[in-house]
């Protein structure tokens, strides 16, 4: 979903760029409270992982494809402000080193996939949650479906921001319709790797995982008979 | 909050409990796979936005990236011919940068005291009260 340059006129470019300038600035200031001793290590790995799976698109069909975007899965595991800053520096890499995505568009990549994303999941992660049974097998239940809806909706973001400053004059409902429907499918991919991806941390090191604190059933202490 | 931080002992036995190094460890090779060999059986189909564009059309706009001629450019190598070396290259090349730049951060994150609202790197205003200084 990386916005080239040349789609997004200069003042919405401008726009988006200051609104994710100031988000990430929040984010670095709210990220001291989720990176405690566990998370810090996790949350480099979460970068890392988030910039290699976004190397392998899928197809989807009609000669599309889809990849990662791991905003969610980010926010389940490292919480949402670090999340934001492992999407920015990620998104930040391949614009400058790899040329994907568009350096006057970085802002409103961050806006669309750091922030609009990672929130978007984050929310419907907690509410998933909420409705879900209290139990350890909720979480990555919960993640998928936080995946789910981060990508449709991040992309239905991209089409307000080209609905204000398009360069092209498109038809806003088609390509309401058309990003819609495919990043519907797309999303079904995110939810599967999310799921994947959450379960596995979950099963080695609940403890790890930001989004099921306060979540899980609390630890049963069990003293061997022979110590006693 | 009051978990203790070491691991837990294996009160039963049943179960050891899986370090963090470990953890990382094992998700730093996955990440290494996917980067540096599998990222070559990626589809080069267009991703959604691109596919969309073309179809109705508001492609032609798109303007080419003026990092296009970093020698990286499309997670290629430059002058590397072979697709798999290069592709696998260039991919294991961004992990070590995005690491390495997402450590760093993480690190100065950590250092600096919350209530402190600055966040000039290096700034040798306070003396340091790191303790495992």
């Amino acid at each position: 979903m990386h916005v080239p340059d040349g789609f997004l006129d200069a003042p919405t470019s401008v726009g988006t760029a200051v609104v994710a300038a100031g988000v990430v600035a929040a984010s670095l200031r709210r990220a001291r409270h989720e990176l405690g001793d566990r998370a810090a290590p996790l949350a480099g790995l979460v970068a890392v992982f988030v910039f290699a799976a976004q190397l392998l698109n899928f197809p989807v069909g009609a000669g599309t494809s889809g990849h990662l975007v791991g905003a969610a899965l980010a926010a389940v595991l490292v919480g949402p402000a670090t999340a934001t800053l492992c999407l920015t520096v990620v998104l930040a890499v391949q614009a400058l080193l790899f040329a994907d995505g568009g350096i006057s568009a970085l802002g409103t990549n961050i806006l669309l996939m750091g922030v609009v994303a990672v929130w978007v999941g984050w929310g419907a992660f907690r509410l998933a949650l909420r409705v879900l049974p209290r139990r350890r097998s909720s979480v990555p239940l919960a993640a998928g479906t936080g995946a789910f809806v981060s990508v449709p909706v991040a992309a239905l973001a991209f089409v307000g921001l080209y609905a204000v400053g398009g360069v092209a004059p498109i038809p806003i409902g088609a390509l309401a319709v058309a990003m819609g429907g495919w990043h519907v499918v797309i999303g079904l991919g995110e939810a599967l790797i999310t799921f994947l991806a959450v379960s596995s941390i979950l099963a080695a090191r609940p403890d790890l995982v930001h989004g099921a604190r306060g979540h899980l059933p609390p630890l049963e202490l069990r003293v061997p008979e022979a110590s006693r | 909050m009051s978990a203790p931080t070491r691991p837990e002992p294996a009160a039963t036995g049943r179960r050891t409990p899986v370090s963090t190094r470990a953890v990382v460890g094992v998700g730093l090779l996955v990440t290494l796979l996917l980067a540096g060999v599998l990222s070559f059986y990626a589809s080069s189909h267009p991703d959604g936005l691109s596919a969309v564009a073309a179809r109705l059309g508001f492609d032609t706009t798109a303007r080419e990236s003026v990092t296009a001629g970093s020698p990286l450019a499309g997670y290629r190598v430059a002058d590397i011919g072979d697709a798999r070396l290069s592709g696998g290259l260039a991919g294991l090349l961004g992990v070590v940068v995005v690491g390495a730049v997402m450590a760093g951060l993480v690190l100065l994150l950590r250092r600096r005291p919350a209530s402190g609202g600055r966040t000039a790197p290096g700034a040798p205003s306070a003396p340091s009260t790191d303790p495992d200084a």
